[in-house]
């Protein structure tokens, strides 16, 4: 196995300045939020990732520089060994753009409310001048929906249907990798598990590759084969799944885990976890965890921890191990 | 039929059919505007064919025989025997189209630099919309009765009266594209965000095919509600400018023109030929207005 | 049995539309104890919100209460007037929404809204009331109170605000506390915190608790008992951990199974088949009987038996047996 995904200190910045008028009269300097930053992973050929956090932790981000939705500031995406923003050879970009796919986390935006879904489906191949004679009818079966939903509109389908025809689409170009980004948090429990159900089919079926973005620890736990914790924009812990479960290295991981609510919980009275995150434009110094973080040594407040390698996880922290 | 059938039980039918202020402005508008697309069948006497005028009947009162010839007129006749209620179905033909004409104009331009702007974002946005703010601080008319000028000093003198027309169409049209270019902009900046969009955009849909396949659809609606309101606006505008005496020459007079010429008999006594232009403009400036708002009303989502 | 501080019977609120009246709420009825929460969970288009708002009062026209009652401290308040509803809504009974924006106002100081509300319903002087309120705030959580009342909303972060909307819902000591979706819109950690201060202080106060969800996690962890709720009707009501180790009603079983945690180590989650219908389209008999695994003749005609909200624990003709 190979990797189809080389994601190298991938790091974006947007600029969240007011306009240059407010900043000259109310004398602010620019302000600049690091959405991700020096964020490097891989993602092997037919194997699920995937990239965990709360608000705030740049994983969306990192899905849409990805499909190419948004050019990082620094750092390398590199798919099938092609730098996706350097690579020279235009064509050879737009051979690998046909290899990427993407479901999006709202079914009801995702769809443009005034097209067949026949057409719906098959963009991904007319938008490029192809031919999809059938295509559409095809790719609904596969999907668990009946051919002679082509020619309906979207408003005629519930959330799981509409999310169903996303996955359909994204499948006309016959990609490699899918992103997958928050698929199933708009769908209620019972579709959700249809849904991913389907995905693991398909998964099988055409051999895809995953990176799934997600922030439900069970959907994550369920579904992906390595994970990364993303905290405010930084990767702090990367492990395979059952290592990263069995044995989280990272405090803010093991917080995530406690503080997830459990089936079996019944009246858990845990400590919660104390604060909140912080404002992502002023990240607090050395680790952006520390203030939250019941292990925080004086080191943590100074120092940013680089990832090292703690039996089958990466963790970035001094004192995990 | 039954798609027919269909139709007719849709919500918007079903809104239409209980809303009695949009059914009665609809069969206003009906009549209005096939009076005028029909007025060469429907008209009693040809007000532009001199040889059918006889002077003589100059001033006929509304619905009493002419003292000289006996012959009876509707709505009476102005002072070159020409009768009023034919030069109010020729004068609403030339009110109508250069309304249609001008909102067609204006939202073509409209639609377009609105799209451009909703979806370019940054300079270009920001230019084509301090445009509109500048235009916006002037009243329309006042914009149109500038484009009228100078538009009319490019015009070679023979082709003058010929060319009033579309010039007209050119500064109303000018002067009311702001409102299609701005509700354009701000739909068009919501629809960008979304994700369907997104996905056009990963899928290698270039940035024009963007605008005109998925967002132009979704952004018709509240385009068509602006359309109707504008086209009352549109045809008020067309009758001041001809009323001031710059639009519509008096060979080819809209009600505007009508107005302004039946305004110089007020005083001598002969309502008639300023009165009857003057409802009619009304009518038709009011049922086109609230048609306009009751589709706004239905269309707009957040009212229901 | 404690006294019951809300009680619901055979509740029904309709929806009258061109084609038919439909029924988002349908006979539903069930009490909640001083001092217990009470868990409403189901998909979205359940009904579960619209309970919740038809105990409040807040039902948007069209929609009202077609029959059933609602008791609140031995007072039945659905036929109240609009005026006698706002004066018991605001003492009795507090709200927190999904969006903490919503219940606050931005132009207002929390301070001050905090004031207001106590001096509308308990009979105190105005310095007590402003004590009152930094005891509010501190009780709930937030740092530095006193020097926080004068803050307005949009100073505070999402979780801050969040513990602010159960101050001011709490504030006015109702019996009552509606919480609709209280977690949704924020992060896990935060979740955890605030629904560990909702427990907390109905716990201290006695107040009843009701938690309206789609959360199973949030419920197991918060709730005491719970009432599931599919296409409007209850489907099942019991104690919490007898529903989610023990389900009764066939949909409580298959919303268990399809939960990712509850198929650990498979590599396909249990499904339920389609989705649930909407409300113009419930199928005749059981609304379920299309998705059922465990379906019968009798399923198909007649709706099944309506939870009493004393006696029996699920809707479902073939349930009864298996709990005895």
């Amino acid at each position: 196995m190979s990797a189809l995904v080389a994601v190298k200190n991938l790091t974006r910045i947007f600029d969240v300045s007011k306009p240059w008028l407010n900043r000259l009269l109310e004398g602010k300097p620019k302000a600049f939020l690091h959405a991700v930053s020096d964020v490097s992973f891989e993602i092997e050929e037919r194997s699920v990732y995937a990239l965990v956090g709360e608000s705030g932790s740049g994983k969306s981000t990192i899905g849409k520089m990805v499909v190419r939705l948004l050019a990082p500031s620094d750092g390398v995406i590199e798919i099938e060994g092609v730098d996706l923003f350097r690579e020279p050879d235009h064509d050879r970009v737009e051979k690998i753009r046909t290899d990427i796919q993407m479901v999006f986390q709202d079914p009801y935006a995702s769809l443009n409310p005034r097209w067949r879904v026949r057409d719906i489906i098959a963009e991904p191949v007319t938008a490029r001048g192809g031919k999809a004679d059938g295509l559409a009818e095809r790719l609904l079966e596969q999907v668990g929906l009946a051919a002679s939903d082509a020619s309906k509109y979207p408003h005629e389908f519930s959330g799981g249907q509409r999310q169903r025809i996303c996955v359909a689409r994204a499948l006309a170009s016959e990609p490699k990798l899918i992103v997958c980004d928050e698929p199933t948090s708009a769908l209620d429990v019972s579709v959700q598990a249809q849904v991913l159900n389907l995905m693991s089919d398909l998964k099988e079926e055409f051999g895809l590759t995953y990176l799934f973005i997600s922030h439900d620890l069970t959907v994550v736990e369920h579904m992906a084969d390595r994970i990364g914790v993303l905290y405010l924009g930084r990767l702090v812990e990367e492990a395979p799944r059952d290592a990263l479960f069995e044995s989280p290295k990272h405090p803010y991981t093991q917080m995530l885990f406690a503080a997830a609510p459990k089936l079996d919980g019944f009246g858990r009275e845990v400590a919660p976890p104390k604060g909140e995150i912080p404002d992502p434009i002023n990240p607090p110094t050395g680790c952006a965890y520390h203030p939250r973080c019941p292990f925080a040594i004086d080191r943590c407040t100074q120092e940013r921890p680089e990832m090292r390698q703690l039996g089958q996880n990466r963790v970035a922290c001094h004192v995990a191990e | 039929m039954t798609a027919l059938a269909q139709a007719w039980r849709s919500d918007f039918m079903w809104s239409f059919r209980h809303s009695p202020v949009a059914v009665v402005s609809f069969f206003m508008v009906l009549v209005l505007v096939s009076g005028a697309v029909f007025a060469p069948l429907v008209a009693p006497h040809n007000p532009f064919d001199p040889a059918s005028l006889n002077l003589m009947n100059g001033f006929s009162q509304p619905m009493q025989p002419n003292a000289f010839t006996g012959d009876v007129f509707w709505l009476g006749t102005d002072d070159q025997g020409r009768d009023v209620f034919s030069t109010i179905l020729y004068g609403m033909r030339i009110s109508l189209f250069v309304g249609f004409c001008a909102v067609l104009f204006a939202m073509v331009l409209g639609v377009t630099l609105g799209l451009i702007a909703g979806y370019s974002g940054g300079m270009v946005s920001t230019v084509i919309m301090r445009i509109a703010d500048v235009q916006l601080t002037f009243p329309a008319i006042l914009v149109a009765m500038l484009i009228f000028g100078i538009a009319k000093g490019f015009t070679p003198v023979h082709l003058r009266d010929q060319m009033a027309i579309w010039v007209l169409i050119l500064a109303i049209g000018l002067s009311d594209w702001v409102q299609f270019a701005r509700v354009v902009r701000g739909a068009t900046m919501v629809e960008k965000r979304k994700e369907y969009v997104q996905a056009a955009h990963l899928n290698g849909r270039k940035a024009v095919g963007i605008m005109i396949r998925h967002i132009l659809p979704n952004v018709v609606g509240p385009v068509l509600v602006i359309a109707t309101i504008s086209l009352a606006l549109a045809i008020i505008a067309e009758a001041t400018l001809s009323f001031l005496g710059v639009g519509a020459p008096p060979t080819q007079p809209s009600l505007g023109t009508l107005i302004r010429i039946g305004q110089g008999f007020l005083f001598s006594g002969e309502w008639w030929i300023l009165f009857f232009p003057a409802v009619t403009l009304l009518a038709l400036a009011l049922s086109v207005n609230l048609l306009g708002d009751w589709l706004r009303d239905v269309l707009n989502p957040r009212l229901r | 049995m404690a006294k019951s501080v809300l009680s619901v019977r055979d509740l029904v609120v309709e929806i009258p539309t061109r084609h038919a009246v439909l029924r988002p709420v349908d006979k539903v009825s069930f009490d909640i104890a001083a001092g217990e929460i009470l868990g409403v969970v189901g998909e979205s288009g359940a009904g579960k919100s619209m309970t919740g708002n038809a105990v409040i009062g807040l039902l948007d026209r069209p929609a009202h209460i077609a029959s059933g009652e609602i008791w609140l401290n031995g007072q039945r308040v659905d036929n109240l007037r609009r005026d006698q509803i706002r004066s018991v809504r605001g003492k009795e009974i507090g709200m927190v929404f999904q969006d903490p924006l919503t219940s606050l106002n931005p132009l207002l100081p929390i301070g001050e809204q905090l004031t207001e509300t106590i001096l509308e319903h308990l009979p105190v002087s105005k310095q007590e009331a402003e004590d009152r309120a930094v005891a509010a705030l501190e009780e709930v959580g937030i740092p530095a109170a006193a020097a926080r009342i004068n803050s307005y909303p949009h100073e505070f972060s999402g979780g801050m605000r969040q513990r602010v909307v159960i101050a001011l819902a709490l504030c006015a000591e109702p019996s009552l506390v509606i919480a609709d979706e209280p977690t949704t819109a924020l992060d896990v950690s935060v979740q955890a915190q605030i629904i560990a201060l909702l427990k907390q202080l109905c716990r201290e106060r006695g107040t009843a608790v009701m938690l309206v969800t789609h959360d199973m996690g949030v419920i197991a962890e918060a709730v005491d008992r719970v009432a599931v709720m599919y296409a409007g009707r209850l489907a099942e009501l019991g104690p919490v951990r007898e529903v989610l180790t023990r389900p009764a009603h066939p949909y409580t079983r298959g919303l268990m199974a399809s939960t990712p945690l509850a198929s650990k180590g498979h590599t396909r989650l249990n499904q339920i088949p389609g989705a649930m219908p909407p409300l113009a389209r419930l199928p005749k008999g059981c609304a379920f009987h299309p998705r059922c695994p465990e379906v019968q003749d009798k399923c198909l005609s007649d709706p099944g038996p309506t939870l009493s909200g004393c006696g029996g624990r699920a809707a479902c003709w073939f349930a009864t047996e298996e709990v005895a």
